[in-house]
């Protein structure tokens, strides 16, 4: 089967970024991304654009056409949105324009506009990718929706307070690591504990920030891919879906659209869970990162809180897990998410990762999750074409 | 914005202040909101009204709230397994996060949700609330 | 000669928040004398709406009360009159959002009423003489209040929340309490009054007492004494408007009622003033406690001013009435305690 490959990455510096815009984070993560391919804007055949709040936040619908406008084109364009997994959705259909032979080359955004709006109105316009009739009525927030599963998985697996906080502690010191990241401060366990409590376990520190960021892809159809220097290879993506309301699930404690959704990635990338050398998951919320680690097969179902005390999951430890810092500490700009995960992916298959370079990555795998599990999309890239 | 619609909570009365779901017609599955193709595969169903006891699957206290849910914060959220078999998405009155337990017996309590603003609409619903026998 | 009536009660129910203040940490927090005030209003403690509590939340859980002990299908219910002066809205019906939540349909007719503390009592007679007029067969009567009084004021060691409802019927063998006689007595008395718009009501102090509140309770018994032929001692259960603990047993004495006839009919002492609920939450509790073939006789009385009562004989269904559905000493035993600050937090939002 022809593989797809990724010829260029960019991301946009991600935090509160109140110079910049909507268009201002879409333009520099663009360009970005055409820099770094080396290529000309105009041969880029299709745009996807991952992003869920823009009319919410920034009044805008129609990203479409204002991602083609900056880049002075008129090929076809589109706003994909499946709320935080946006991105990785978008990048699902870039992926099957290029198979479906209408595109040779598809330029794929991630943006989030997130901090012109108060806090208040943020959460609220976030309900949106639960279930707004039911939750949302409520009055849940994400927040309470994932304290919810973390309540129901501590009751079950007997996971501690304290276990949970290690994968804030841990993301929070890979993301001193990157650049680009939205926090650049180390955490204790205590910190997370003792921080403001925003809904019953979860405290402010196991929430993943309202942040600002853009990134991009530059995909390639085989044949031109293997002319560039380095491409990273897309060898499988899978997506699954579920109910949108999380009372509506068979458990509470497990996503099984991760579990579907990797099993199609890694059957398509013809390779086992343990062959991955680099992860990127979807950690909105702390107790989000233990429950995909197990949804994935990395760790054994309940296993997650021992690991991260056993510090596995460090980015030199033996199961690295969001090396980049994860939502938590480089920031969740929504629709940008799905994107970052796979820049942080190419970075570290390029060797380009820095500090918290990963040793002998050839293999690497994001996780992406839309609401509390209702869209959640897994992708497989190697150095080789596989 | 679709928060302050009266317009789109009335649509709902049924649901809201009643626990109106419905039964597959052909594998009796109860399904709380209404379903309009059974996991069986049958569309034939026929209203069925819940009865508004069951037990906390799980819960949270929020307290940090959406706009509209400011003066009632905090409040207490949970998922109840209705003895109907239906799970559904409730608050849970009269209650703070220390008073409650997984597995803790809870009814329905007919409450006000939000109010929105000084002039708008108030919106009711069911709440649940620790049913007589969960109470030490 | 007063007219006898052909209907009776067919289902009651009650419902008081779960919140309590207790009048000693009211009376702290405004530097009274605690044992002044207790003394001078009879109330241990009263009940505290939670935020998320109205008179129209009230009525409903009340109602749903009365219609499982009435045993018949909200669609047979063809009118509701929900008396309060908290509805919440100045222009929305609070009987139709309650008819809509009880699952009536569509086929009812609704008001809502409003005389001060009588406005359940006096959607109760509305509903008797369209019962008794044939017009409907079952209408649910309400009253329902979460009293306001200004911090300071001394209403604020009353003013409580709570509801109780009624299904009126006169089909003989679902009647568990005949409604005998009615009757009322209204005069123009500024006693106690709340202007649009204004949070709190304003109340003319020492005068609500002998021109208003003791003149109308007193006058409209003993006019209903008259027109009946019935003597005061003659009911097992005396019921009066119960705006504290004091001005219910100043009056029965004025009437000459004993203070075993007043056994289950004051209710104030631990709940507080519900206003439109103040009265019928005292039926309600002698309905709970009263055995077959016991006469009561009900006052309520309303700011502004007036008093409508009615003398009411339980049948024989009242047991098996009794043993369904929650009751007040229910309510009563299941509490839990307020300081002042979490107080004055909860009834911020009422208005």
């Amino acid at each position: 089967m022809e593989k797809i490959g990724i010829i260029g990455v960019g991301a946009t510096k991600f935090g509160e970024l109140w110079k910049h815009g909507l268009r201002d984070l879409l333009a520099e993560s663009q360009l970005k991304a055409i820099e770094d391919a080396g290529i000309s804007e105009r041969q880029i055949d299709m745009i996807f654009t991952g992003n869920m709040c823009s009319s919410d936040f920034s009044g805008q619908s129609h990203l479409g056409s204002m991602a083609a406008e900056i880049l002075n084109v008129n090929v076809p364009s589109i706003k994909v949105e499946a709320a935080c997994a946006s991105g990785s959705v978008a990048l699902r259909q870039g992926l099957q324009a290029i198979k479906s032979g209408e595109a040779d080359i598809v330029l794929v955004n991630g943006v989030e506009k997130m901090t012109d709006v108060q806090t208040r109105q943020a959460t609220t316009g976030l309900m949106g990718a639960g279930d707004e009739e039911w939750e949302g009525f409520n009055g849940l927030t994400f927040c309470g929706l994932y304290a919810m599963i973390a309540r129901a998985y501590m009751h079950k697996y007997k996971l501690t307070r304290e276990q949970l906080a290690m994968v804030s502690v841990k993301n929070h010191k890979h993301a001193t690591l990157n650049p680009i990241a939205h926090f650049h401060n180390e955490i204790t366990v205590d910190q997370v504990l003792n921080s403001s409590i925003i809904a019953d376990p979860l405290t402010l520190l196991d929430c993943s920030p309202i942040t600002d960021g853009g990134a991009s892809l530059i995909l390639a159809k085989e044949e031109i891919a293997k002319k560039f220097e380095s491409p990273i290879w897309a060898l499988g993506s899978g997506q699954a879906n579920d109910t949108l309301s999380l009372h509506a699930r068979k458990s509470l404690t497990e996503i099984p659209a991760t579990t579907h959704a990797a099993q199609r990635a890694l059957m398509q990338a013809k390779i086992g869970i343990d062959k991955i050398d680099v992860t990127e998951v979807h950690d909105c919320f702390s107790i989000a990162e233990v429950m995909a680690i197990e949804d994935l097969g990395l760790v054994p179902r309940g296993d997650a809180g021992k690991i991260m005390e056993e510090g596995l999951t460090y980015f030199d430890g033996k199961i690295p897990v969001n090396s980049c810092g994860g939502l938590k500490a480089c920031g969740h700009p929504i629709g940008a998410t799905g994107i970052k995960q796979v820049w942080e992916i190419v970075k570290q298959l390029r060797g380009e990762a820095g500090k918290r370079q990963i040793h002998n990555a050839n293999i690497g795998l994001t996780h992406n999750v839309g609401g509390t599990g209702s869209t959640v999309v897994v992708n497989v890239f190697g150095r080789e074409r596989g | 914005m679709h928060r302050q619609s009266p317009i789109l909570r009335w649509r709902r009365y049924p649901e809201r202040y009643r626990l109106e779901g419905n039964k597959c017609l052909e594998c009796s599955q109860i399904y709380f909101p209404k379903k309009e193709l059974c996991e069986c595969g049958c569309k034939s169903f026929v209203n069925y009204k819940l009865k508004g006891e069951g037990k906390i699957l799980t819960f949270t206290e929020i307290k940090s709230s959406p706009e509209e849910f400011s003066e009632m914060t905090p409040y207490c959220v949970g998922i109840i397994e209705l003895e109907d078999g239906p799970k559904i998405t409730a608050q849970i009155a009269d209650a703070d996060v220390t008073c409650l337990k997984v597995g803790d017996k809870v009814e329905s309590t007919f409450r006000k949700f939000t109010a929105v603003g000084d002039s708008g609409v108030i919106h009711y619903g069911l709440k649940f609330k620790k049913a007589k026998s969960s109470i030490n | 000669m007063i007219k006898k009536l052909n209907i009776g009660i067919t289902g009651f129910g009650c419902y008081i928040p779960r919140f309590r203040i207790r009048t000693d940490d009211i009376a702290v927090a405004n530097n009274q004398n605690v044992e002044l005030i207790k003394g001078a209003l009879l109330i241990n403690e009263k009940t505290v709406p939670n935020k998320d509590e109205d008179a129209i939340t009230i009525s409903v859980e009340a109602s749903k009360t009365a219609l499982l002990r009435a045993g018949v299908s909200p669609k047979m219910l063809t009118a509701i009159y929900m008396g309060s002066e908290s509805h919440p809205y100045a222009v929305k019906s609070s009987s139709a959002i309650i008819g809509e939540v009880l699952g009536v349909g569509e086929n009812f007719m609704a008001a809502d009423t409003e005389f001060a503390c009588k406005a359940g009592t006096a959607a109760l007679q509305m509903i008797s003489g369209m019962v008794e007029g044939e017009l409907i067969n079952y209408g649910l009567a309400i009253g329902a209040d979460t009293s306001q009084g200004s911090p300071g004021d001394a209403l604020e060691y009353s003013a409580a929340a709570g509801g109780a409802a009624l299904i009126i019927g006169k089909n003989k063998s679902e009647i568990c309490a005949n409604i005998l006689y009615t009757l009322s007595r209204t005069s123009d008395t500024p006693d106690f009054w709340r202007r649009n718009k204004q949070q709190y009501p304003s109340h003319m102090g020492r005068f609500t007492g002998e021109e208003a509140y003791f003149k109308h309770v007193i006058s409209t018994t003993e006019a209903m004494l008259n027109e009946t032929g019935f003597k005061i001692l003659d009911f097992d259960h005396v019921v009066l408007h119960q705006p504290n603990g004091k001005f219910p047993l100043k009056a029965a004495k004025a009437l000459g009622a004993s203070r075993e006839q007043l056994k289950y009919g004051i209710v104030v002492h631990d709940i507080g003033n519900t206003y439109s609920g103040s009265s019928l939450l005292g039926l309600v509790n002698v309905l709970e406690n009263a055995q077959p073939g016991q006469k009561i006789l009900l006052t309520s009385y309303g700011s502004g001013s007036g008093s409508d009562c009615f003398i009411i004989e339980t049948t024989e269904n009242i047991l098996e009435k009794q043993k369904i559905g929650k009751r007040l000493i229910n309510y009563l035993s299941d509490k839990q305690y307020v300081n002042y600050n979490q107080y004055r937090q909860m009834v911020k939002m009422i208005h």
